[in-house]
């Protein structure tokens, strides 16, 4: 299967990984460097391997605050999302209903909002709910805003599911619920990893939304403080890179082990069919 | 009979809750700013009812209209460089290697990057003293380095940059999917003919590839439209208006200045210009999009 590279080939590889990955290694090594060196002019290349910039961001800088948000917030809306969409995207695959084609169309009209357009409104429900500066008043929009990826990518998997096992099972008297959570669910499962997945990227990654409703450095999340990082005097870059390490940390790792999930995943609610 | 019945509710009911979140914070909100847009509303002002006063102000306001251009300039520069990188990337973590896994895992870690963090990354490389980039074109010719978001065109040019970065991966995904739905059997008849590799692209995978290449383009272009993230934290819309993108501007006036009708009505505005944008694409492209489910 395996035959020697052609130079054009290795040529298109190395630019594609070395312009991937050269950024942000760059930035990764000025968060190993000490202050002299990132205010060197000019830049040094190799850092000295300090890890200052690490314990003043945790310590000086709260993080493990705003990563102990991230991780709430993320979490909740994962499982919120799975939870509402796994039924939503069977009937949509399996049940005879009528106006199917009218929901996934419209989900993926709604997917495409301005985020603009619905931020007031969101807000001003959320100040009602006395939902602004809390976790749960966060969520509750990030569920929305995933759900209509949830449903397609849930959508396309279970259709690919045979059909036969839970024919048999409905056939038998099981009802859809249990036919969903007996039989579906298991042989699913792959399919709602990688839904989890991107879910959850998106919420440990969204802005604007985090950066309108939390207002207070107590619930702010990871990229609000990172955004935001000020410094007294100076802009504190080193801290800032090691911040952004940290945040990009757990997305690496899930990209290097479900490189092929998410990939599957992301071109199932687009091109498939 | 009422077996068809009882599958029909079990079905609403399993897609109730995901519409009740769908409409409460979405549908409702976009259709809560269409109203919005049609009243006046200050800080410390009473709600009055001004019809279309801020649609005629907006047609008026030259910083709305700067803001409309530098969005629609970002779109389309962006999107057709991620599109031909895009096909690029495609191309090659397409084609049988050792170690493509790895590959394809290193050309999606800028997509999953939070976006403000690779907005502080590239401000830091492009810093006009202690910047990557300066070194690498300059190297200890310290006179000769240049503050690049300082510069009207460049910080510009930085966004678009920053943008092709971390999301040229996506769109190669979905041309990725595209090119692995053409059967290989197709090239072997080009192949016998004596047709060179880049014949075999021009006449065979670009025109077999176009729906994934339009579907794409449209997800590309949604998404640009909404830019915010990026001009936040490097620019914060300069030098001057030079980056401030509609989001950003709509941002500015609907919380920082808390002028929520006219504020919303740029938002309306650019919900309205987005929706016969995709509109003239989906009936291209979506048709085909939507049909999978009867199928």
């Amino acid at each position: 299967m395996t035959k020697p590279l052609r130079p054009a080939l290795l040529g298109g590889i190395l630019l594609a990984v070395l312009g991937s990955l050269c950024p942000f290694l760059w930035f990764v090594l000025t968060s190993f460097k000490s202050q002299i060196q990132v205010e060197a002019i000019p830049p040094t290349w190799w850092p000295d391997g300090s890890l200052g910039f690490y314990a003043s961001a945790l310590i000086e800088h709260r993080l493990l605050h705003y990563i102990l948000n991230s991780v709430i917030v993320a979490c909740a809306t994962t499982i919120i999302a799975l939870v509402v969409a796994t039924p939503a995207a069977y009937a949509l695959a399996r049940l005879r209903m009528a106006g199917k084609a009218w929901i996934l169309g419209g989900l993926l009209c709604v997917a495409m909002f301005p985020h603009i357009v619905i931020a007031g409104p969101v807000w001003q429900i959320l100040e009602r709910l006395g939902g602004l500066n809390t976790h749960w008043g966060l969520v509750l929009p990030y569920v929305s805003l995933t759900l209509p990826l949830a449903v397609w990518i849930l959508t396309t998997f279970f259709q690919e599911l045979p059909f036969e096992l839970e024919e048999a099972a409905r056939i038998d008297g099981c009802t859809a619920w249990q036919a969903l959570y007996r039989i579906v669910l298991p042989l699913a499962a792959p399919g709602l990893f990688t839904t989890a997945i991107l879910t959850f990227i998106y919420a440990w990654n969204e802005f604007f939304f985090a950066l309108l409703i939390l207002t207070d450095p107590e619930r702010q999340t990871l990229p609000v403080g990172i955004a935001l990082f000020q410094g007294e005097f100076t802009m504190p870059w080193g801290e800032i890179a090691a911040a952004s390490v940290i945040a990009t940390l757990p997305l690496i790792i899930i990209v290097l082990l479900f490189q092929r999930g998410i990939i599957n995943g992301l071109s199932a609610g687009a091109v498939k069919g | 009979m009422t077996q068809s019945t009882r599958e029909r509710t079990t079905g609403w009911l399993m897609v109730f809750p995901a519409l009740t979140f769908v409409a409460v914070f979405s549908l409702y909100p976009a259709m809560d700013s269409f109203l919005l847009s049609l009243y006046s509303e200050f800080p410390g002002s009473e709600r009055s009812f001004i019809g279309f006063g801020n649609y005629a102000e907006l047609v008026r306001d030259p910083v709305a209209h700067q803001a409309f251009i530098v969005t629609l300039g970002f779109v389309l520069l962006s999107t057709t460089l991620e599109l031909l990188l895009g096909t690029s990337i495609a191309l090659v973590i397409h084609e049988r290697f050792k170690g493509r896994g790895w590959t394809r895992a290193a050309v999606l870690i800028p997509w999953a990057i939070p976006t403000v963090v690779a907005a502080q990354m590239w401000r830091f490389l492009l810093n006009d003293q202690y910047g990557d980039v300066n070194a690498i074109l300059f190297g200890d010719q310290v006179d000769a380095y240049v503050p690049w978001l300082a510069d009207p065109w460049m910080a510009f040019g930085a966004i678009v940059l920053a943008d092709v970065w971390k999301t040229s991966s996506f769109a190669g995904l979905l041309i990725l999917a595209g090119l692995q739905v053409i059967p290989d059997e197709t090239y072997d008849a080009a192949r016998i003919d004596g047709a060179t590799a880049w014949q075999r692209f021009w006449h065979i995978t670009l025109p077999l590839l176009k729906p994934a290449l339009l579907t794409a383009l449209l997800f590309r272009t949604i998404d640009a439209f909404r830019v915010f993230d990026l001009v936040f934290v490097m620019t914060q819309g300069g030098p001057g208006d030079a980056t401030q993108v509609i989001q950003f501007y709509g941002y500015k006036t609907l919380f920082t200045e808390g002028r929520v009708g006219y504020g919303t009505t740029i938002s309306v505005t650019v919900f309205v210009a987005l929706a016969i944008l995709s509109l003239f694409y989906v009936r291209t492209v979506g048709s085909k999009l939507l049909q999978r489910e009867a199928a």
